[in-house]
């Protein structure tokens, strides 16, 4: 499979700036620094042609920060993102717009990424035609054939969003990504809003989607038994960095991190009756002040005194199987 | 063998709003035993939360219990006057919401709040309920609970938050605690950590609990038994292996299809085609005949309940193995 998007090194950081109270008592001898907040700090990606990968982690680990980044929404504040090869930022004009296009976002709340006052035929048809994908006359025709792949009869295209079901907008959100003829689709949570039924009939869409357009997907989602069903490469992250990733037969199979552990044991799962919750310890730790060395440490069962100390580097368990852990690094002492 | 701690019976909750009648709870009876755990499943705008809120008599104007009865260890709720409702609430029924912040007060510190509620149902001293307080907040596992009862709703993590909520709703040894998706909002390593305070807590105390949810593994993992609810009704229920594991309702069959987590990775899920009927416009008969796969002629009058080893649902054509003999 031929690599589409490569991000080496991205970091993004957001940063709240002292607030006119605060310079003023920085003039009479406070000290008062802006805040950072390490949202994505840095990672390595790659996706290949055709591939899912599937992004998972709990809330602050800044997942949804990274799909943004991979969308072009947020410039990363360290790091390079190529596209096919090519320095985005090196690209001429051309180049640059064939990746605009070419990444398209699915956001978690269709409610408030469709316009409550534009007709679902005109929110799915607007993209195209601005970037000459179709015409003035052709545009009719264009909408309902994107209508009808996502499974949306093309009478309701002079609907308001708001007289959809939530299934009906998620599809609505598709076709508006599908209408510039992406190659990748960043799904944030797209699912998660959804009752199981529809979740499960706009997952099949997914997947019938990457059989006919070849799509690539990154998937970012904190429920493991969608990204288990759905990705062939799995990347967790915890508070902005990421701790493993590998196929998806290593990470659920033989999945080396702690935390990886921690997460697959404490899935819900159909089969496993009056099961005993094993717990991990602790709380997420606020982004604006990680813990040191590993930022798992704290609530880790096998820290050791190095992990609060060092960072731990990406260590290769196997084929494309990456971990970041001193278990995996010459240990924890 | 004592009774049930809750008996609902043919329980109906309809809303009367301007454009018609919504049939949110439309016959739905069950039990609970002392000590169980029953899993109320059920996508949104089943009825599962009205079911809820009707036990606890909070359904407001424009919605109204219209028929049937509550039965809360022997006695009838159905019926009684707000007064007397706020006797048994927080007293011997208590509830923990999706949102713990619609039980906590943002304005107020967390111990005025578990103080007011000591002394809403016994007339103890201000020390002694502190001092309850406190043994709550520490039984659902919040470190330090002297020093945190100082604290605003607003410093807890949501977490956090979700056990005071819990122990606000243990502070009287509840005989039944209603629980409307407490750990939906929160992370899977949170979730985790509630579910196993609360596993421990019902053991401990006995505490019968409903838990409704649509999640169908957390209820696996939890529940001794499970009920599923489709616009407004119950359309199957029995104990967690036999209904996991054996369903007989189609829509029961379908949602167990629809978990991604019981496919080999990749394969097709068995999606339930269309979507949730609007309560206002629900068909003749059976609400699940329009989407399913074995419907014919006779479900166009509403199936009874079918009651088959300890397992009752409402459907004329069972799954095989569970239907040969009903």
């Amino acid at each position: 499979m031929s690599e589409l998007l490569r991000l080496t090194g991205i970091s993004k950081r957001f940063t709240k700036s002292v607030d006119l109270a605060g310079r003023i008592a920085n003039v009479l001898g406070a000290k008062n620094v802006p805040r950072v907040v390490h949202a994505v700090d840095d990672v390595d990606l790659v996706v290949s042609a055709g591939e899912v990968v599937g992004l998972v982690g709990e809330s602050g680990c800044g997942k949804s920060t990274l799909g943004r980044v991979i969308a072009g929404i947020h410039p990363p504040s360290a790091g390079a993102v190529f596209w096919e090869g090519r320095d985005i930022n090196a690209m001429d004009a051309e180049a640059q717009k064939a990746f605009t296009l070419g990444v398209q976002m699915i956001f978690q709340d269709p409610m408030s990424s469709l316009n409550p006052r534009m007709r679902a035929g005109e929110i799915v048809g607007e993209a195209p035609r601005v970037h000459g994908f179709t015409d003035a006359q052709g545009q009719r025709a264009y909408v309902d054939a994107l209508f009808q792949q996502v499974g949306l009869d093309p009478e309701y295209k002079q609907r308001l969003p708001h007289q959809f079901s939530g299934g009906q907008r998620a599809r609505i959100g598709i076709a508006r990504a599908l209408a510039v003829k992406p190659r990748l689709l960043v799904c944030d949570e797209s699912v998660a809003a959804l009752d199981v039924s529809i979740q499960a009939q706009v997952l099949n869409l997914f997947m019938d989607l990457r059989e006919q357009l070849g799509l690539a997907y990154v998937f970012i989602s904190h429920d493991l038994g969608v990204v288990r069903h759905i990705a062939d490469r799995v990347v967790i992250m915890y508070l902005g960095r990421v701790v493993e990733s590998g196929p998806r037969a290593a990470i659920f199979g033989t999945p080396q991190h702690p935390y990886t552990r921690a997460l697959l044991e404490n899935v819900p799962r159909l089969d496993a009756r009056k099961r005993r919750f094993v717990t991990v310890k602790g709380e997420i730790p606020s982004p604006l002040d990680p813990p040191p060395g590993c930022h798992f440490h704290p609530r880790c069962p096998h820290a050791g005194p190095r992990c609060s100390r060092e960072v731990p580097v990406k260590t290769a368990a196997s084929q494309g199987h990456i971990v970041a852990c001193h278990l995996a690094d010459g240990g924890v002492d | 063998m004592a009774g049930p701690v809750l008996a609902v019976d043919n329980l109906a909750t309809h809303f009367f709003t301007r454009d018609g009648v919504v049939k949110s709870v439309d016959g739905v009876s069950f039990e609970v035993k002392p000590g169980e755990v029953l899993g109320l499943v059920g996508e949104s705008g089943s009825g599962k939360s009205v079911t809820g809120f009707s036990i606890l008599g909070l359904i407001d104007p424009p919605g109204r219990i219209v028929g049937g009865s509550i039965q809360l260890n022997g006695e009838e709720l159905v019926g009684r006057s707000e007064s007397e409702m706020r006797k048994v609430r927080g007293k011997s029924l208590a509830m923990i919401f999706q949102d713990p912040m619609m039980t906590l007060n943002p304005v107020l510190r967390i111990d005025t709040q578990m103080i007011e509620a000591v002394l809403a149902h016994d007339a103890v001293s201000e020390k002694a309920a502190r001092a309850r307080a406190a043994e709550a907040l520490g039984m659902v596992g919040i470190p330090a609970p002297e020093e945190r009862l100082f604290a605003y709703p607003h410093q807890f993590s949501g977490g956090m938050r979700q056990r005071v909520a819990i122990a606000i709703a243990l502070l009287h040894r509840p005989s039944l605690i209603i629980a409307d998706e407490p750990t939906t909002a929160l992370d899977v390593t949170i979730q985790s950590q509630i579910l196993a305070e609360v596993q421990r807590i019902c053991a401990e105390s006995g505490t019968a609990l409903v838990w409704i949810t649509h999640d169908l593994a957390v209820v696996a993992g939890l529940a001794d038994r499970v009920a599923v609810m489709y616009a407004g009704r119950i359309v199957e229920q029995g104990g967690v292996d036999d209904v996991l594991d054996r369903p007989c309702h189609p829509y029961t069959q379908g949602l167990i299809g629809s978990v991604p987590g019981a496919h080999p990775a990749g394969a097709r899920l068995h999606a339930i085609p269309g979507s949730t009927p609007s309560l206002k416009h629900l068909p003749q008969g059976c609400a699940f005949a329009p989407r399913c796969t074995r419907a014919d002629a006779a479900c166009a009058v509403a199936p009874p309940i079918t009651m088959n080893q300890g397992r009752a649902y409402r459907c004329f054509h069972p799954a095989a193995q569970a239907g040969a003999s009903a």
